[in-house]
């Protein structure tokens, strides 16, 4: 993706997948780029017998990062202004999912112009897993 | 503590798009960059997480002479249900606001974060707050802001986050 190219309009609804079928070593994968290596998402061991969870688990800001790919690529590179949200439920290994940003308005700030989104992730329960908000510069 | 100098390293970034299944060249290609509106490699949204690494006391990652709550040969013994709390031995963390589960997140981008900047990193608490949870069992959460300054002292990324300290094991938090 390059510079935004897009125009939106309040009500436009975009989504995208942004995991099929998400994997334990994707999640190790996020761990040592992160640098969280907390055993509840990196040792099936611990997460299981220990700290009695079904499996390994996702860290909720690997959900938020597959998130923010799909509004980098709605949106074009570098052009967030904010992203935030709350992470409403566990992310599972097998998970598939769905990212939805609905446009909430489009503004112009200091002539320029900026859209915002109501950012929703979703697994393949339609169980929401991240739900939150985003703003972006955007072209006018 | 977080760490205090964060410096953004391009094969850093690279490793840290593709754990987010991210393959955009902006964040790995420096020529392909180049030809972009933001003109060089940038970091991900939610990259500045990453500055876990240089936190010399980050509590989740093994550190020379602190014993790792991990597995090893065997599981540590598991803990009686009443006393599961997630994550078990409750470590501190400086980048997720407080300890226990992560509950929130959130960014505001000044401008885009390059690599090969070295950013520095100011860090202080923020509210706190306690909530009955679903399940029973009193949740506490704890919020902290983490504001990510370039070399100039200009900010770059101010990060938001809320942690949510359970006294049981949780299916989901908050």
């Amino acid at each position: 993706m390059t510079a935004s190219t897009r125009a939106f309009a309040v009500g436009d609804v975009h989504e995208a997948v942004v995991v099929d079928g998400l994997t334990r070593t994707q999640i190790v994968q996020y761990a040592g780029a992160s640098g969280d290596f907390n055993p509840i998402h990196t040792d099936e061991v611990f997460a299981t017998q220990v700290a009695g969870y079904p499996s390994v688990f996702a860290h909720g800001m690997l959900t938020m990062g597959m998130t923010g790919r799909m509004l980098t690529d709605l949106v074009g590179d570098g052009r967030l202004t904010r992203f935030g949200g709350r992470f409403t439920a566990q992310v599972w290994p097998g998970d598939t999912l769905t990212t939805t940003a609905a446009v909430s308005g489009v503004d112009e700030r200091d002539g320029e112009r900026f859209a915002t989104f109501d950012v929703s992730t979703a697994n393949q329960h339609g169980v929401a897993v991240f739900t939150g908000s985003a703003e972006a510069r955007v072209d006018s | 503590m977080p760490a205090e100098r964060f410096p953004v390293e391009a094969g850093h970034v690279m490793a840290f798009a593709r754990a987010i299944g991210d393959f955009n060249p902006v964040y790995h290609d420096a020529t392909a960059a180049a030809a972009t509106e933001v003109g060089s490699i940038i970091a991900p949204p939610t990259f500045v997480q990453a500055s876990a690494h240089f936190d010399d006391d980050y509590p989740l990652r093994p550190r020379p002479g602190v014993r790792w709550f991990g597995s090893g040969a065997a599981a540590p013994a598991p803990k009686e249900p009443d006393e599961r709390a997630a994550p078990a031995p409750a470590p501190s963390s400086g980048t997720s606001g407080g300890t226990g589960l992560h509950a929130e997140q959130h960014y505001t981008y000044h401008r885009p974060l390059r690599a090969g900047e070295v950013l520095t990193v100011h860090a202080r608490a923020g509210e706190t707050w306690e909530k009955q949870g679903r399940r029973g069992g009193l949740l506490t959460f704890r919020e902290g802001i983490t504001e990510y300054r370039d070399t100039e002292g200009a900010p770059v990324v101010t990060a938001r986050s809320v942690s949510v300290m359970t006294s049981q094991t949780v299916r989901d938090p908050a």
